[in-house]
């Protein structure tokens, strides 16, 4: 009995993991012979790294019985007050660069804890259901944003914050290419990491699929509610600070109108394609990892296919409702 | 006893290769009422859901006066007049009564709109005649359980429903509405319409049915007339084995005591509730639904904001606030509303009994879940509670309304409780899952932990509770002790026929 319960449950583990050795394989069939390039290889997990960290961050969430449609714009207005202190502490300590991107840095990350914790107030206390709360402050985050760069770009003046942009943890020719690690996969992967083991080794990560299958049922067991689904979203915030500081380095610059638009849709998708329930509940992090890459291959791919990216936004919509479908079938 | 009206010839049905029924052969005979009875799982349920189309048999026929039918829908079956009353009502709370009778068939002007009027006055002469005073444009939320029902049977009665099955219909109600409902089935039977009643209630089916069947794990045990059996026989074809008392001899309390109420009030719901719980005792919180009963464990609870009174535990007063200050004084809940607010169905074995209890997994320096100890502690009251599970990993949707309500049980006692509050212990649990509930209980008390039990099942108040406290509207009508616990009293208390007697 246990032998066949445990084949089942792998099966329901690894299935996404399946899909995404299948649309690999497709991938280098279709992309032949760049898409197995390590170069390409590398840059298609750089480029899915950025909306894909705070798709870490939406799992939570999602799995909390919520959503956030405000990430993307929260990312553009961490960023943008990132990058103005930043530059306020180059001048105010005479080009202290390592003093600034670390002020940088910790400043971001408390600008995205608050505006998480923002939407987690309105949320919990202001009993306002998440699509309202988060549909609000995207526009707020956005337009305040907006406003300060008077619709244009926020350029940093640090050299070194650039740089960290383009980081890799290591660099190593063999042979066929260029492996490396970038700064912002690696990231990916830390995160997934820890909040992966939260979920599943912690009070809370227990007390988030409670919270998000039956709240009520989670009151009456003594789990605060209200809390748990405070903190979703304040982690959540943390998540996209984290996003926001490596995309602002990458460029070395804001561009209030475009920074992070969309990312929300990404990542709600890659959390979709990765198993997690959208009536919350349950979940799995790592799902959501594979439903990352899963985006950005089929975007590679049908580049290297010669697809307009109009059709490429397409087909990425098909994907999307034809793997929840898919999942439906398996239950 | 009239013709036949609705026959099950040799059906099968199989659930994933697992037998359910087997080779059942039944008649059901006009202007009866027909008792069918069996435990969780025996397959009473799935038998009338084959009659009403909701399931096909694998094998078998439906014959339905005289000619082979086949019920492949709920509107085949409501065409071919057979109503069903579901255990679990299905009305849509957010529409008014008459919208809810007529739902899916609406009556319609010639223009093709909805002709509301009709419909109102339709019901309202329904209603009339099951002798209820419902407002056809009452909203169904502000309803209660036993007015949900009135409303289902209208539902069948528009339909002009010649044989109406009803699945546990009085789980949710109170003796009084019981017996309201009582009189209405033999009102229907004198009206020539046939009644069948599934139900692990012997007692109603004994008082109620004229002619009873006896499922058991998918066969038919016995067929006669109700008359011709004792409540012994039945439970014993039942469960298939010689059954002792259901309750265990009840346990003395002589402790001191460790809990008490005062004058707790919460406007409009409770007013000025006193009492003292012994440290063993089992103390039954009896009364009609709606009486109170669980509005107070609620506010024990610190789900309610009380406007006044306090509550003492080893003579201090606590501060609860929510739920969180209440588990760690010692109190522990069971709710009445298990897929409500009891357990989480989605949510594994081990996963829900320690649900309240995860803190003392979480003892490690970083805090993490010590799965190990966890699964362990579980494993020992899947054992101990004797738990039909496959694995700890299995979801609890899949398991059976008595093994969810022991799991609901050992999550509210992980925390190791002084005071375990139970809220309708056994409700919709069959009679040998009922039989061991009441033994661990029992044996709770034996331990030194302290219950207060609320049930409407009376039966069960009498057999397991050293003190009873009787509410009406809200109020403490009354408390009994020892020899004093007995149906009437209560029900004079619960009633108030006692006190308008008495003045």
């Amino acid at each position: 009995m246990n032998a066949t319960a445990a084949g089942k449950i792998d099966l329901e583990k690894y299935g996404s993991l399946i899909a995404l050795g299948t649309l690999f394989i497709l991938a280098a069939i279709i992309g032949r012979p760049y898409f197995l390039q390590i170069e390409n290889l590398v840059n298609v997990m750089r480029q899915a790294s950025y909306a894909g960290i705070i798709a870490l961050g939406m799992t939570l969430v999602i799995i909390s019985g919520g959503i956030d449609l405000s990430v993307g714009a929260m990312a553009a207005f961490v960023a943008s007050c990132g990058v103005l202190f930043m530059n306020w502490i180059l001048q105010a300590s005479g080009g202290n660069e390592t003093l600034a991107i670390a002020g940088g840095i910790v400043v971001m990350a408390m600008i995205g804890l608050l505006a998480g914790a923002l939407n987690g107030l309105l949320i919990t206390l202001g009993k306002i259901v998440p699509f309202i709360v988060t549909l609000g402050t995207m526009s707020i985050f956005r337009y305040v944003s907006l406003q300060m760069a008077n619709a244009g770009e926020f350029a940093s003046h640090s050299q070194n914050f650039g740089e960290l942009g383009m980081a890799k943890l290591f660099s190593l020719d063999i042979g066929v290419g260029v492996l490396s690690l970038p700064l912002p996969v690696a990231t990916l992967f830390v995160l997934a990491t820890i909040l992966g083991f939260v979920l599943d080794n912690t009070r809370y990560g227990r007390y988030l699929c409670a919270v998000g299958s039956n709240a009520r049922v989670a009151q009456y067991s003594a789990v605060r509610v209200g809390s748990v689904r405070f903190w979703a979203y304040a982690i959540n915030g943390l998540v996209v600070a984290a996003s926001a500081v490596l995309l602002a380095a990458r460029f070395n610059t804001v561009s209030t109108p475009n920074f992070g638009l969309g990312f929300e849709l990404d990542a709600i998708a890659a959390v979709i394609i990765g198993g997690t329930a959208m009536s919350g509940g349950r979940g799995s992090i790592w799902g959501t990892v594979v439903g990352v890459f899963m985006l950005q291959i089929i975007q590679n791919m049908l580049n290297m296919a010669g697809l307009s990216p109009y059709l490429q936004g397409v087909v990425k919509g098909v994907v999307i409702i034809a793997s929840v479908y898919i999942q439906r079938q398996k239950q | 006893m009239g013709e036949t009206i609705l026959r099950a010839e040799r059906i099968n049905k199989d659930f994933g290769g697992v037998p359910v029924l087997k080779d059942i052969d039944l008649d059901i005979r006009r202007g009866e009422i027909l008792g069918i009875i069996g435990e969780n799982g025996a397959g009473k349920s799935t038998l009338m859901k084959i009659m009403s189309g909701i399931y096909q048999p694998t094998s078998g026929r439906v014959i339905m006066r005289g000619e082979t039918v086949r019920i492949a829908t709920p509107i085949d079956a409501r065409a071919l007049g057979i109503s069903l009353v579901p255990q679990e009502f299905n009305l849509i709370r957010d529409l008014p009564v008459y919208n809810n009778v007529f739902l899916g068939s609406e009556l319609r002007t010639k223009a093709g709109f909805l002709d509301k009027v009709a419909m109102k006055e339709r019901t309202r002469s329904l209603l009339a005649q099951l002798n209820v005073t419902i407002d056809p444009e009452a909203r169904i939320e502000a309803m209660s359980a036993a007015e949900k029902q009135m409303v289902e049977i209208c539902k069948a009665l528009a339909f002009e429903a010649q044989v109406l099955i009803m699945d546990e219909p009085t789980t949710m109600l109170t003796k009084y509405e019981i017996e309201i409902l009582f009189r209405l089935v033999r009102k229907l039977r004198t009206g020539g319409m046939t009644i069948v009643y599934i139900s692990h209630k012997l007692k109603e089916v004994k008082a109620l049915c004229d002619r009873v069947v006896i499922l058991r794990d998918g066969d038919l045990v016995h067929d006669g007339p109700t008359s011709e059996i004792s409540f012994l026989e039945m439970a014993q074809k039942m469960v298939g084995r010689e059954l002792g008392s259901i309750f265990p001899p009840k346990f003395e309390p002589d402790g001191e005591t460790v809990f008490e109420v005062r004058g707790l009030t919460v406007p409009g719901v409770v007013e000025n509730i006193s009492f003292r719980l012994r440290k063993g005792e089992i103390l039954g919180l009896a009364g009609l639904v709606g009486a109170g009963r669980t509005e107070i464990a609620e506010t024990i609870l610190g789900l309610r904001k009380k406007s006044s009174g306090s509550i003492l535990k080893d003579g201090k007063e606590l501060t609860i606030d929510e739920p969180a200050d209440a588990v760690a004084a010692g109190i522990s809940y069971l709710s009445e509303d298990r897929q409500g607010a009891g357990i989480i169905t989605g949510f594994t074995v081990t996963r829900n009994v320690t649900l309240v209890s995860l803190a003392d997994y979480c003892r490690s320096l970083f805090r993490l879940i010590d799965k190990k100890r966890e699964r362990g502690k579980v494993q020992g009251y899947v054992d101990s509670f004797h738990i039909k599970t496959e694995s700890l990993d299995k979801r609890l949707e899949n398991l059976s309304g008595g093994n969810q309500q022991k799991v609901s049980l050992a999550k509210s006692i992980d925390t190791e409780p002084e005071i375990l509050i139970v809220d309708e212990p056994t409700r919709g649990v069959d009679v040998s899952a009922k039989h061991e509930i009441y033994l661990f209980i029992n044996d709770l008390a034996r331990k030194g932990i302290s219950c207060i039990f609320i049930s409407s099942e009376l039966e069960e108040i009498i057999g397991m509770c050293n003190r009873v406290v009787v509410m009406r509207d809200g109020k403490v009508a009354g408390t009994l002790e020892g020899d004093g616990i007995d149906e009437e009293e209560i029900m004079f208390y619960a009633t108030g026929v006692h006190e308008e007697a008495a003045s």
